[in-house]
């Protein structure tokens, strides 16, 4: 009865310590390590030139600009801020205007952010092409698939 | 065991058959996604695959605490059994992820704190099976690998919450959310019955491997590739209080408790 009860106090102390400790390291962190930076967050150019970043944004209406082969560019924004990335990198299906995007490359010291890696990003909805339709013809669409 | 086998047949029957109506409506009656088109099909295997990765090691996690703390050596056994279940709920949602974000994403894989994470749960899988392997007393093994389960349960909630701690690849969750599911009816049955396949089947599989273990005990051969001696021979009648199956090591143990 005694052993038993030593069992469940190491467990009832470990488990609720461990969990403890991972909290305040994740809140520690999470200020320290960004998976992407939003074009408004981004550090000053001296400072992450020759840098590999992400930057995490959506593509800017009407920015898309083909160029030759498969040389693109476009401007992903935050609605706040503003970057011109250039690519050659094949683009993901998704890729369009208005999508959320993340890009993985280099400021250049013009300030054009030359990517290595497109990759789309897909929110939470789902949605019929239908319902798609009938949201758009009703006004309503933007409402429904609004970015976080 | 005299309950083993009727379980044993209405979670096969079920399973065959939720997965059968599942998989069907899923490929055949649901629309498209309006971005992903046809391609959103993965997410009937996918989406259950990762739920119950995360539900197998809470799984795991309540019975290390049961046999821990209790010495209940069935709760130990069904922690054991279940594990490589569980890797297996993982792989799959890794690979399923891995296509559906090679077509949505336009990259295989990326160190996003959703995969990573999901990836470090892989490999916490394959050192709980490890290390029940590696140690040839059972009842000290057990406790061990209790402590390495309740180690990595830390993991579960950063799983849960990676995608919104840190911004990431991966999208938040869809089905489970403050403003309910964002996703069509048409969309949601079919996942919510694929979710219960699993669900079942993964009880199907730890029934058959507790009963599997059960049986080469009473046999009184021990576990075949993992030594296990019993002290005494045990009776499948004996079962149900389960820490009657006494080994070896708890033997003397047990009596001064």
């Amino acid at each position: 009865m005694r052993r038993r009860r030593r069992r469940l106090l190491i467990v009832g102390l470990l488990l609720p310590t461990l969990m403890g400790a991972a909290v305040l390291a994740l809140i520690a962190i999470r200020g320290t390590s960004v998976y992407f930076y939003a074009p408004k967050d981004l550090p000053e150019t001296q400072e992450i030139a020759g840098r590999t970043i992400r930057i995490g944004g959506m593509v800017a209406e009407g920015s898309v600009k083909p160029g030759t082969g498969l040389e693109t560019r476009f401007d992903v924004t935050d609605f706040e801020k503003t970057v011109t990335v250039l690519t050659t990198e094949a683009l993901p299906g998704l890729f369009r205007d208005n999508q959320g995007v993340v890009v993985q490359g280099k400021l250049g010291q013009d300030g054009v952010f030359v990517a290595s890696q497109v990759m789309a990003k897909h929110d939470e909805n789902y949605m019929s092409p239908e319902v798609e339709k009938a949201l758009k013809a009703t006004g309503r669409y933007e409402e429904y698939t609004k970015p976080e | 065991m005299t309950y083993s086998r009727p379980i044993l047949w209405i979670t096969a029957i079920l399973t065959l058959g939720l997965l059968l109506t599942g998989a069907v409506w899923a490929l055949f009656f649901t629309p498209p996604d309006y971005q992903m088109g046809e391609s959103v099909r993965i997410l009937y295997v996918h989406v259950p695959a990762a739920w119950m990765t995360l539900g197998t090691y809470t799984f795991m996690v309540i019975a290390s605490f049961v046999g821990y703390v209790w010495r209940h050596q069935l709760a130990d056994l069904a922690a054991r059994e279940a594990a490589p279940i569980g890797l297996v709920f993982c792989i799959l949602a890794l690979l399923t992820g891995s296509i559906w974000g090679k077509i949505t994403w336009g990259v295989w894989w990326d160190w996003d704190a959703r995969m990573t994470s999901v990836l470090v749960l892989a490999f916490i899988y394959a050192g709980y099976i490890v290390l029940w392997r590696s140690i040839d007393n059972q009842a000290q093994a057990a406790r061990f690998a209790a402590l390495l389960c309740f180690v990595g349960a830390i993991n579960v909630p950063i799983i849960k919450y990676s995608v919104e701690f840190w911004g990431s690849l991966h999208q938040p969750a869809t089905v489970i959310t403050a403003e309910g599911p964002k996703m069509p009816v048409e969309m949601l049955w079919p996942l919510l019955i694929m979710a219960l396949a699993y669900t079942v089947m993964f009880s199907f599989y730890v029934t058959l491997r507790l009963r599997t273990v059960l049986r080469q005990l009473r046999a009184g051969r021990g576990l075949s590739s993992r030594p296990v001696s019993v002290a005494q021979p045990v009776t499948m009648t004996d079962v149900p209080p389960a820490h009657d199956i006494t080994l070896s090591a708890d033997a003397d143990r047990q009596g001064k408790e």
